[in-house]
């Protein structure tokens, strides 16, 4: 039996999964429309490689995936491109985002899919597989899923961990997932395993769903020795045991920091729908057009729907009914999802649950009183920070501080704004200070470069400027090369007219002698001097007027260099979030 | 609309259930009060209820804040509570009062009210009495008064006569010691055998009212409304110097437990140290505060001008306090080692 690890602090909210979990998977049927956003992963933004008009296959690709860090995204059914632009997205800010809306014409035609064997691969071309069928975290991070199969170069691979702990309360999709298609699974788990290559295979399961870690332990059993280093591991229910790093601190017991990359500690983690999807991608040819859905909260008819990418979430949650108190979707948990602005947004690969939301399953929060400094949500957070004084800086806006108090080691998983018996929206707060934090560095790279532009300006100007003196000076040179040649050559002539002629040459060109070895010697220097400049003036206008193309080109080269070599990384530490 | 934000489930709790826990908590030791020394704590305790409450009605409404969400928050009643039990039953009325306002105006709402005060406020008022009425807060009552001649005596309206009164143990064995002087006649047992005020181990009747707080503050431990690093580390902090003082002058130091059963010891311990708008919030940090304030009570208690050094001890570290927490905050997950 494997020894099990504690994390500090945690929450247990009532579950209320039991609602979701009476019925099997259904398959949510075709909308009339499917509006694909093409941003549904970390990093780069696809480029649209459709236009308005197209027919589209079911699984057609239909953005490509922008640098490494970046996932495609494929046409949900077959019908036709009706719009590419900008739609209400699925996001706490109501703002819209680029989209291609599909009407769909109820053929629901496959593309010509294209099952491989992936042992006859090479690992990086199954990562390119993978990167091309868009498979990204889908317990709501949406981290490319390619970019967490490498292993450290430095540090062995010990642990992989599968995350079916599902810890938020309601949601489901996990759940049915393991229960239904457990096989698929750990069939996909088995090809991160392939790449990775750890030494153990550890798949955690919150004790409350015992039907799921037996269909997860029978799959096991029945796929042989294959996967004999596979173990489904039960854990304590404990909010938010299914966060990444939790969990990998339950199983493992080792701690991530936010400033580490899960593989430096010899982990890894993804959850059982991303290896589901995974697998589908590469035995079966699908690139990830759908999801499991929990419907469930304000409804009727709490359940999972296998979901189409792009449906629009009220017509998804109409599906299970929801009464006639309903006022709003949360899409996600009740512990870190968000109200949706916009009912009409489409479901996305982030999409995990959607929540009919009542005032009454979900009463509006008491007024905010002042901060008692009861050390509740210290005792409740699960990376040991000190919510209340960082509260007290993001209040206060001293932004420095809360970085101090490691405000980017927070999850916003909640557990302080749970417990807070003075009502404070903790997380608010520390969503505010990061993002002012994030604003502030943009803002100050901007000035940098700004900056950096006005420098380089100035040098060019002041560059043109010594060069077009010198270019008369040449000239000048030359001409009193000339004329002391002449002169010289007077100079054999009656000495009565020399006298007058050296007079003249030393005249207008001081700075150049009268011998011929000067007069070498400036030419000579004259020459140098040009050569320089030319070089100087040169390296710089290689980039400076360039066809847009070249220079998206040159700026992938960067990124991809900045990615290999890691400076500047901006992606965030791998890792999928809840669930 | 309102942004609102995840998490979107709430656990009940409210600041008005703490503080509600922490009155309960002190019903068994107002209970034994009452049953040793008779009603009359319930008089100071009605008083400085009723002028807590007025006090922060008329400061919210000064300082335009809303008046039901923070007059029934019962942070003011706390407070109340806290003066009126650790003044001397036998304390005139206007002392009370006039200690509660104090509390309440000065030392709460003028910092900013609920959250904001740097010092604890019953401490403050407690300081300020026994430094300007010394004589007076030091006046306890024997067990056997009438609750009839008890409650002249608070309103004034029978001279305060030496009989009714009587020195704390606390008062009774300095100032026995101070009076022997270097003579060795004079023993710290001999001093408990010979008064009156003296029970098995500490005070009469004192002893079981501090077993009682400390009965109320093992459940407040249950309840999660304060955790164990406080108390424990006050007893310990106490203890620490009471004992080896006590093993090597037995008869001029008394024993630690003597020292633990007697004052605001207990009530200290687990409702004083506690409160968490003015104590220190780390787990270390709450350590060296509480063991601080049972050490620094110690030393004022016996070698200091004060009956008792609870209140003076709780005042000098909550200025402590963000230094404390400064130094002492906990590593952060995953950051461990370094």
């Amino acid at each position: 039996m494997l020894q099990l690890f504690k994390f500090k602090g945690g929450v247990k909210p009532a579950t209320n999964k039991v609602q979701s979990v009476t019925l099997p998977i259904a398959v949510a049927p075709l909308p009339t429309r499917l509006a694909v956003p093409l941003h549904q992963s970390i990093g780069g933004m696809p480029r649209p490689i459709v236009e308005v008009g197209d027919k589209v296959l079911k699984g057609q690709k239909i953005g490509e995936a922008d640098g490494w860090i970046s996932a495609a995204v494929h046409a949900p059914t077959s019908g036709t491109v009706i719009e590419i632009g900008l739609y209400p997205a699925a996001h706490p800010s109501g703002l819209t985002a680029a989209t291609v809306v599909i009407e769909p014409d109820g053929q629901d035609r496959w593309i010509d899919r294209q099952p491989v064997d992936y042992a006859t691969l090479e690992p990086e071309a199954v990562r390119e597989l993978l990167r091309e069928a868009g498979v990204v975290g889908l317990g709501g991070a949406v981290f490319p899923t390619h970019g967490k199969l490498t292993a450290s170069k430095t540090v062995p691979m010990e642990e992989m961990v599968v995350n079916g702990a599902e810890c938020e309360p309601y949601i489901t999709c996990d759940d049915l997932l393991m229960r239904e298609r457990a096989e698929e699974v750990v069939r996909g788990a088995g090809i991160f395993r392939d790449l990775l290559r750890p030494k153990k295979v550890l798949i955690g399961i919150e004790d409350n769903k015992p039907e799921a870690a037996a269909a997860m332990r029978a799959a096991i059993t029945a796929l042989g020795d294959a996967f004999r280093e596979f173990e489904v591991v039960v854990v304590p229910t404990r909010y938010p045991a299914g966060g990444a790093k939790q969990l990998i601190r339950v199983l493992t017991g080792k701690e991530v920091p936010a400033s580490k990359r899960s593989t430096d500690l010899g982990v890894q983690c993804f959850n059982v729908a991303t290896a589901y999807t995974a697998w589908r991608a590469i035995a079966h040819g699908e690139p990830v057009i759908s999801r499991l859905v929990t419907v469930t909260g304000n409804v009727d008819q709490p359940r999972n729907y296998e979901v189409l990418i792009g449906t629009p979430m009220d017509e998804l949650l109409r599906l299970g009914q929801p009464k006639a108190d309903t006022d709003g979707i949360i899409m996600g948990g009740p512990m870190m999802g968000f109200l949706v602005p916009d009912q009409a947004a489409p479901v996305v690969k982030a999409t995990n649950c959607l929540i009919a939301h009542s005032p009454e399953l979900f009463p509006p929060k008491p007024p905010e009183m002042p901060c008692i400094r009861c050390g509740e949500c210290a005792r409740a957070c699960p990376h040991e920070l000190q919510p209340f004084e960082m509260y007290w800086f993001s209040r206060a806006k001293n932004f420095g501080k809360t970085q101090e108090y490691a405000i980017f080691d927070c999850i916003e998983c909640g557990c302080c704004s749970y417990v807070c018996p003075s009502r404070i929206p903790l997380v608010q707060y520390f969503r505010f200070a990061k993002s002012e934090i994030w604003t502030r560095e943009r803002e100050k790279e901007a000035a940098e470069g700004a900056k950096n532009r006005f420098e380089f300006k100035q040098l060019r100007e002041e560059r043109e400027k010594a060069e077009k003196a010198e270019k008369l000076a040449k000239a000048a040179a030359a001409q009193a090369a000339k004329k002391a040649a002449e002169a010289l050559a007077a100079a054999s002539a009656p000495a009565e007219t020399a006298a007058p002629a050296s007079a003249l040459v030393a005249a207008p060109a001081p700075d150049a002698t009268s011998t011929p070895d000067a007069v070498k010697k400036a030419t000579i220097e004259a020459a140098m001097e040009r050569a320089r400049a030319q070089r100087a003036a040169v390296q710089p206008k290689n980039i400076d007027h360039l066809p847009p193309a070249v220079e998206k080109e040159i700026a992938e080269i960067d990124a991809r260099h900045t990615q290999v070599f890691g400076t500047a990384d901006t992606a965030p530490a791998d890792g999928e979030k809840n669930n | 609309m309102e942004l609102i934000t995840s998490p979107y489930l709430l656990k009940e709790a409210s600041v008005q259930r703490v503080m509600l826990k922490v009155l309960l908590a002190l019903l068994p030791g107002i209970a034994a009060y009452v049953w040793l020394f008779g009603p009359a704590i319930l008089v100071h305790l009605v008083l400085a209820t009723l002028t807590a409450l007025a006090a922060e009605a008329l400061m919210l409404k000064v300082r335009g804040r809303p008046l039901g969400m923070f007059l029934t928050d019962l942070s003011a009643v706390v407070t109340a509570w806290l003066i009126a039990l650790t003044f001397p039953p036998l304390a005139p009325w206007w002392l009370t009062i006039t200690a509660t306002l104090f509390a309440i105006v000065i030392a709460k709402q003028l910092y900013g009210g609920l959250g904001q005060n740097p010092f604890n406020p019953a401490m403050i008022a407690y300081a300020i009495s026994i430094v300007s009425f010394p004589a007076l807060m030091s006046q306890w009552p024997g067990t056997d008064g009438h609750f009839s001649s008890q409650l002249q005596v608070i309103f004034g309206l029978v001279p305060r006569l030496d009989s009714m009164t009587s020195a704390t143990p606390l008062d009774a064995l300095k100032t026995a010691l101070m009076l022997a002087g270097d003579s060795h006649s004079t023993t710290v047992a001999g001093i408990q055998a010979n008064s009156s005020a003296f029970g098995m181990i500490a005070g009469r009747g004192w002893e079981w009212i501090a077993i009682a707080y400390l009965l109320g503050g093992l459940w407040l431990i249950q309840q999660r409304v304060i955790t164990w690093h406080m108390p424990t580390a006050f007893i310990a902090g106490l203890t620490i110097i009471a004992a080896p003082l006590w093993l090597w002058h037995p008869d001029t130091y008394a024993s630690p437990l003597f020292h633990l059963l007697s004052g605001g010891a207990m009530l200290g311990a687990f409702f004083i140290v506690t409160d968490p708008v003015s104590g220190a919030t780390t787990p270390r940090g709450k350590l060296i505060f509480a063991a601080g304030i049972g050490l620094m009570a110690y030393l004022i208690r016996v070698f200091g001008g004060y009956p008792d050094g609870v209140a003076f001890a709780v005042l000098l570290f909550n200025i402590c306090v963000p230094l404390i927490d400064m130094y002492t905050q906990p590593p952060v997950f995953g950051l461990k080692d370094k």
